[in-house]
């Protein structure tokens, strides 16, 4: 697409209609979305869920019985829901995870919320290969907002090492749980300090991406929005009456109320027009095409399949016969030369074994008529001998007479 | 004398003058000077360090926060201790403040309360030998921790699994005060709620707070007793800081949307804790402890040490 060309438009196509036509299919189809809520219990995960989609999702709390058994591992608790606001069907599942964070002992406290995410995603990974594809669930989660308690310091070891886990699976949503209870001096601190954190310890939580082509209002709303996180937030779905006579949601304190909705005094608005109102569809998108293809790349490559490259290359059928007859050619060239190349080699061998052999034969040849020389001299010797009368053996009769003389 | 005067106090016929008793002590202490020790134990983050400073009036002990990232988190709980004397009209109070900085900040809490326990007990022991010398001085020095400090996490909800396991440990050693720090974070409702939750869980796990009941209390004493127990746990908001409110100066947290007074009884149960641990109970914790808990530990250690003699 990047070699194509750009042609003016001489008169109206239609095609500008194509964003409508897709919003009237996405409202017909509805909408899902799944967010988790990590974080110690008494940080007000349930009310802010219920505050963020002005709806009793959660009841309040009822006292649990005393008694000296407790659960012994972090829980994953899935509600869903089915909300509707002006023709715009939303299906909401909120993955809870009571008992985080409430132990002695923490340590194992991220596995079982590993285990849901990557469960989720094996389970579309499965439903992505399977022969019929009509009907895919998307159950995986698309933001997990992460409750920091308000101690006004910094990331507790707990937070760091649930984040260091989880920030290449899911988009991770940093909180600041009940700041009603530090200043706004205190919050800035704090905020500060727990980024610091983050950029410390390489912790990648979810930043919105700027577009060349949005708007400069786009791009300055994200901004601002980017700029307030980890959000400060407080939650109520009580209504309280402020000094000044209005109804709003809020917390009544002698001292003051505070109200959710009042940008002054909490994030929480910001939190809700992130999650909620503009960069809900961008959060499925990420975990679709970041997260998702992540997990699914190293689980195939665990799996044993290897990268093949050359599916990517373009195929233009004339070069593909071309190719294909070049390469035949070379190998009929090859295997010509690999047969001159064993000829070669038998030639070699059988002259060389001729040479030996004919060595050997020469050898042969001239022992045998060194024998037969040596044969005839004797010969010849023993012809002379007889000739001259002399016995054959003359040594003999030296020895005889040697004897003879010393008696 | 008549039978009846067996059963009755034999009255005084003139001024003997024993009743200057009490002057003579109170000025023999005010020479020597009194001690206190008191231990906080909290998580990190929970204003420990601002409520001393606080309900003492004086900077004494910094927050121990982690601030810097490059910094590791402690790995250990570790025992600071620090000793100051504050001077109010004429009685010198030897102040030693016990911090535990690290307790419930790892990831892996167990026995994090160990080095606490044994802190305790050490103290208790060092005074033991210190007794049992035969040299030994008029005066010992008390190290022993008269009163500690337990700092709850304002959840709202209920005691975390290591609070129950640590106020069990800590209340059969020391006169345990328990407290809700940060307490702004709840409201007047919720903060009843939560402080119903707390003592009924302590009563179903058998905690025994300060102060304890006992049989020679006096009519007075129980109803101020009583009064405590409803109080407790107490829900504290400590700051250092002074904010003008009215006119007046006092200490306070600023808001964009309210002002909270540290000394507001309204506002937070401040008043009561510095009351009951400075103005009403400063001598009884301090007694307490040596007729109740070193006691107990004196005639444990004794024992052992007898039957290890005699194996």
């Amino acid at each position: 697409m990047n070699g194509a060309l750009r042609k003016k438009l001489q008169g109206y196509v239609g095609f500008a209609n194509l964003p409508n036509q897709v919003h009237r299919k996405s409202v017909k189809k509805g909408f899902q979305f799944t967010v988790m809520v990590v974080g110690e219990s008494g940080l007000g995960k349930s009310t802010l869920v219920n505050t963020l989609f002005n709806a009793p999702l959660y009841p309040s709390k009822d006292h649990v019985l005393l008694s000296e058994e407790s659960p012994k591992t972090v829980g994953i608790q899935v509600l869903s829901t089915d909300i509707e606001e002006n023709g715009v069907r939303l299906k909401l599942n909120v993955v809870d995870t009571p008992g985080f964070g409430d132990f002695i002992n923490n340590e194992e406290s991220w596995k079982p919320i590993l285990e849901t995410i990557e469960g989720r995603f094996d389970s579309y990974l499965e439903q992505e290969n399977r022969v019929n594809r009509s009907k895919i669930t998307d159950l995986r989660v698309n933001a997990c907002l992460y409750f920091i308690a308000p101690t006004g310091h910094s990331l507790k070891a707990l937070d760091i090492e649930f984040m260091k886990r989880l920030h290449k699976k899911v988009n991770l949503i940093p909180v600041i749980a009940k700041s009603d209870t530090l200043t706004h001096e205190e919050i800035a601190a704090f905020k500060e300090r727990i980024l610091l954190d983050i950029a410390h310890h390489d912790i990648k939580i979810y930043h919105a991406q700027h577009y060349d082509s949005d708007d400069i209002e786009t791009i300055n709303e994200t901004k601002d929005v980017m700029s307030k996180i980890p959000f400060a937030i407080v939650g109520s779905d009580k209504i309280i009456e402020t000094p000044d006579g209005r109804h709003v949601r809020g917390r009544k304190y002698p001292w003051g109320a505070i109200e959710v909705d009042n940008e002054e005094h909490c994030d929480f608005v910001k939190l809700r027009q992130m999650l909620v109102r503009t960069h809900m569809e961008e959060l499925r998108e990420f975990t679709n095409d970041i997260h998702y293809e992540n997990y699914r790349t190293e689980k195939l490559l665990v799996l044993g399949y290897q990268q093949d490259n050359t599916v990517f290359r373009e195929v233009d059928p004339l070069a593909k016969l071309e190719e294909e007859r070049a390469l035949h050619e070379a190998k009929l060239v090859k295997m010509e030369q690999d047969m001159k190349h064993v000829f070669q080699q038998k030639v070699q061998e059988k002259e060389s074994k001729l040479t030996q052999s004919e060595q050997e034969l020469y050898t042969k040849h001239k022992e045998m008529k060194d024998a037969l020389e040596k044969q005839r001299l004797d010969l010849e010797e023993k012809k002379r001998r007889i000739e001259q009368g002399r016995p054959i053996t003359p040594e003999k009769t030296k020895k005889k007479g040697f004897g003879f003389a010393g008696k | 004398m008549s039978v009846e005067a067996e059963h009755s106090q034999p009255i005084l016929q003139s001024y003997v003058g024993f009743d200057s008793i009490t002057s003579q002590i109170e000025k023999k202490l005010l020479k020597r000077g009194f001690q206190f020790n008191v231990m906080v134990v909290g998580q990190s983050g929970l204003g420990k360090s601002t409520l001393i400073n606080t309900i003492f009036a004086s900077h004494l002990i910094d927050s121990k926060g982690r601030i810097q990232p490059d910094e590791a988190s402690r790995q250990t709980v570790e025992i600071h201790s620090f000793t100051e004397a504050i001077v109010e009209n004429g009685v010198k109070l030897r102040l030693n403040i016990v911090d535990t900085p690290g307790y419930g900040d790892q990831v892996n809490n167990e026995n994090c309360w160990e080095p606490i326990i044994k802190y305790i007990k050490d103290q208790h022991s060092s005074f033991l030998r210190k007794e049992l010398t035969a040299m030994r001085d008029r005066f010992i020095q008390d190290t022993r921790i008269h009163c500690c400090l337990f700092f709850i996490s304002p959840t709202g909800h209920s005691l975390k699994p290591i609070d129950i396991v640590v106020l069990k440990k800590l209340t059969e050693v020391v006169n345990v005060v328990p407290v809700i720090a940060k307490s702004d974070s709840l409201t007047i409702e919720e903060r009843i709620a939560f402080k119903h939750r707390i003592k009924e869980e302590m009563k179903f796990h058998n905690i025994n707070l300060y102060p304890y009941a006992s049989d020679e209390d006096d009519e007075q004493d129980s109803a101020l007793n009583d009064s405590i127990q409803d109080l407790i746990p107490f829900a504290v908001v400590g700051s250092e800081k002074t904010i003008v409110v009215d006119g007046k100066t006092v200490r306070g947290r600023q808001n964009r949307w309210g002002v909270i007074n540290v000394e507001n009884e309204n506002h937070c149960e401040f008043i009561h804790l510095r009351n009951f641990l400075t103005r009403t109970h400063l001598q009884d914790l301090i007694e307490t402890t040596a007729m109740i808990h070193y006691e107990t530990f004196r005639s444990k250690q004794l024992l052992a040490l007898k039957e290890n003699g005699q194996q």
